[in-house]
């Protein structure tokens, strides 16, 4: 995990994108620290808020210059919904960077970027990175409608690969984003995979590149209480070096994983051989 | 009174404490993460995480659910065993220079008992916490803490085989019909203090899947929603100690704490240490934060050193 920082942040832009809203954060000290793949937390209201518990999103962009760190934020919940109202002058308190961000490259690679919906978001700084180092990208962007992709303009002025997928055929190819996916991946010759979107689309993403003995990494979204490593409710169950699978924080030790690593059907359970299942009561 | 000039250290077992606010079990893990938001030896104790002799998954996710001013829980006490512990997580919190009050537990007395042994002499544990507040296989899925004979037998068991100069502290929990009760026999047993309280039995249910929203069904509920039951029992245990019903043990208060008023609050009811827990989740660096509020709240009242609050609330009126 970055060595985090948490601060009073100032909203200073806020505007619509989309479905989505994106927050233009000053936090010169955090931005420094930002690498592609690393999130940020977000509290609701003040200290004497309901709402406890922080929320988290992808880390669209950090800005050194300009000191400052630009989310994307759905509206999802109560949380989200206040923290979309926020105005530009508004204080947030923000903790900064947080996990493991993507690996990135030694040299050129080429690398196919698969995002659904916000999914995005992390996704930009990372192509940039990849093509900084003389590698090439390729986008498939995928959302159930139109107004839920994110960034294919930007994604456009990266590079010529884009791919657009909408579930009810707004814009783009209809369908998901795993349909197209196999072909892309031969087409720009992709060595890599880096995919950021919700859990089943994480899971099919791997299954496709592992087929084609393409290098999967895959950014998770678990529920988090923390954010932060302290509290153990983000866990899901990965294989690990050792070749032993246990319950590993996503927030420390992800939230970017080896998707060939995590073990997607068994998600929301406690499989018989994982570490200390036994204890639980369940038999291997 | 100037704030800067109250009191704050606690006595804590045998030794003095530089001031008596301590992080709640499983909720600052084993101090490595926290520590880049706070430096742990500026707290009086850091409590770690409830340590069982093996290895244990923890249940399934999702394991965790907000609610009003709280949340719900339902981590099932993953940890990676005793001996992982003493070996990798123990030696780094004594480098920092951390005090650490360890929680223990067992499905067994026997497995109390094995744990604590094990923490006998090592570097840095001023205190142990017995957490007799989770599920006993042995008793048919009931919670040690809920019956007064159990509770008794594993403080026993612990007392028994632990280093005589460290502090052993029962963690009650809050679903009993008589928590004084339940203090007595702890005491009886040779508790030197009493950590209240452990979260409280809830549910949420998910208005989507219109299921549970937690993979256990049933998880416990923390955070300020709670804290009127924790003053509630503090303040209870404490008249009882005070009327020689119980023999008079240092009682450590958690339970929704989040400003220094709420920690002068848990002394009033006659606390003498309090945990801060769930409030970590919202802001990691509220425990130096608390411990400005709590001097400036002490002064305001005149109080020149914490002690001075413990169990003021209790004073008769005149
Ligand atoms: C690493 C990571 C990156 C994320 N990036 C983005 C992003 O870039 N843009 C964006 O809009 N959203 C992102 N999310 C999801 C976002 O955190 C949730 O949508 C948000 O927390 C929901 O809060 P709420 O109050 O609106 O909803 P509620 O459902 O009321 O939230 C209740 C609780 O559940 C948690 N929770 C609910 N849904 C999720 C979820 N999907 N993931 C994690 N926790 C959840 C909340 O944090 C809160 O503690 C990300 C989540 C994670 C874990
Ligand atoms: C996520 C989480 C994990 C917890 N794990 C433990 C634990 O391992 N052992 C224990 O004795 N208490 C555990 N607790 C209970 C807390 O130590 C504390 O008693 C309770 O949460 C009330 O305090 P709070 O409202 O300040 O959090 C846990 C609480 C939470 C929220
Ligand atoms: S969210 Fe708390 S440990 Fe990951």
């Amino acid at each position: 995990m970055a060595h985090p920082v948490q601060t009073e942040a100032e909203v200073v832009e806020s505007a619509p994108a989309g479905a989505y809203r994106r927050l233009v954060l000053r936090a010169p000290e955090a931005a420094r620290r930002v690498r592609p793949g690393h999130f940020a937390t977000l509290a609701v209201g003040g200290g004497t808020s309901s709402m406890l518990l922080r929320r988290a999103f992808s880390i669209h962009r950090a800005d050194v210059e300009a000191g400052t760190i630009e989310l994307v934020v759905a509206e999802h919940g109560p949380g989200t919904r206040e923290l979309v109202r926020s105005r530009v002058g508004d204080r947030l308190s923000l903790i900064a960077p947080l996990g493991t961000p993507f690996p990135l490259p030694e040299g050129p690679v080429s690398a196919l970027l698969v995002a659904g919906g916000y999914g995005s978001a992390p996704l930009f700084p990372l192509a940039e990175e990849i093509k900084r180092r003389g590698g090439q990208v390729g986008f498939i962007l995928g959302a159930a409608t139109e107004a839920r992709l994110f960034g294919v303009e930007a994604a456009r002025a990266l590079t010529q690969d884009v791919l657009v997928v909408t579930e009810d055929g707004s814009a783009g190819l209809t369908g998901l984003v795993t349909e197209p996916l196999a072909q892309a991946i031969k087409a720009i010759d992709a060595t890599v995979v880096h995919a950021c979107g919700p859990m089943p689309m994480l899971r099919a993403v791997t299954g496709i590149a592992e087929e084609l003995g393409t290098r999967c990494w895959t950014a998770v979204e678990e529920s988090m209480a923390c954010g932060v490593g302290i509290c153990m409710t983000c866990v899901l169950p990965v294989v690990g070096e050792d070749g032993v699978s246990r319950f590993v924080r996503s927030c420390t030790d992800g939230p970017v994983f080896d998707g060939a690593k995590v073990r997607w059907a068994d998600l929301g359970t406690v499989p018989a051989d994982l570490e200390g299942a036994a204890a639980m009561g369940v038999r291997g | 009174m100037e704030p800067q000039q109250v009191d704050l250290t606690a006595p804590f077992g045998g030794r003095t404490l530089p001031n008596p606010l301590t992080t709640a079990s499983g909720c600052a893990g084993y101090g490595r993460e926290l520590a880049k938001f706070v430096p742990l030896d500026a707290l009086g104790s850091v409590t770690t995480k409830t340590i069982m002799p093996y290895a244990r998954s923890g249940r399934a996710t999702p394991r965790m659910a907000e609610t009003p001013s709280g949340m719900l829980n339902s981590i099932g006490l993953q940890g990676a065993g005793i001996a992982h512990f003493v070996k990798h997580e123990l030696p780094w919190l004594a480098e920092r220079g951390a005090r650490v009050l360890v929680s223990i537990a067992g499905e067994r007395l026997e497995e109390f008992a094995e744990v604590a042994e094990q923490l006998n002499g090592q570097p840095g544990v001023i205190g142990l916490e017995l957490n007799i507040s989770c599920p006993n296989v042995a008793d048919r899925g009931l919670v040690f803490a809920c019956n007064p004979a159990t509770s008794y037998d594993v403080v026993r068991a612990v007392r028994r085989v632990a280093d005589a100069e460290l502090p052993v502290y029962a963690k009650l929990s809050p679903d009993v019909t008589s928590i004084t009760e339940i203090a007595a026999a702890c005491v009886q047993a040779g508790a030197d203090g009493l950590s209240m309280i452990n979260t409280t039995l809830g549910m949420a249910i998910d208005p989507v899947t219109m299921r549970p929203a937690l993979a256990g069904t049933t998880g416990g509920v923390s955070g300020p929603a709670i804290r009127p039951i924790a003053v509630r029992c503090v303040h209870q245990v404490h008249a009882e100690m005070l009327a020689g019903r119980i023999p008079r043990v240092p009682i450590l208060a958690m339970g929704g704490l989040r400003t220094g008023l709420d920690a002068l609050e848990f002394a009033l009811a006659g606390a003498s240490g309090v945990a801060v827990g769930t409030t970590l989740f919202n802001d990691p660096a509220a425990p130096l934060r608390i411990l400005d509020e709590l001097r400036t709240e002490l002064a305001a009242r005149d109080f020149t050193s914490f002690t001075d609050a413990v169990g003021y609330a209790h004073r008769p009126v005149s």
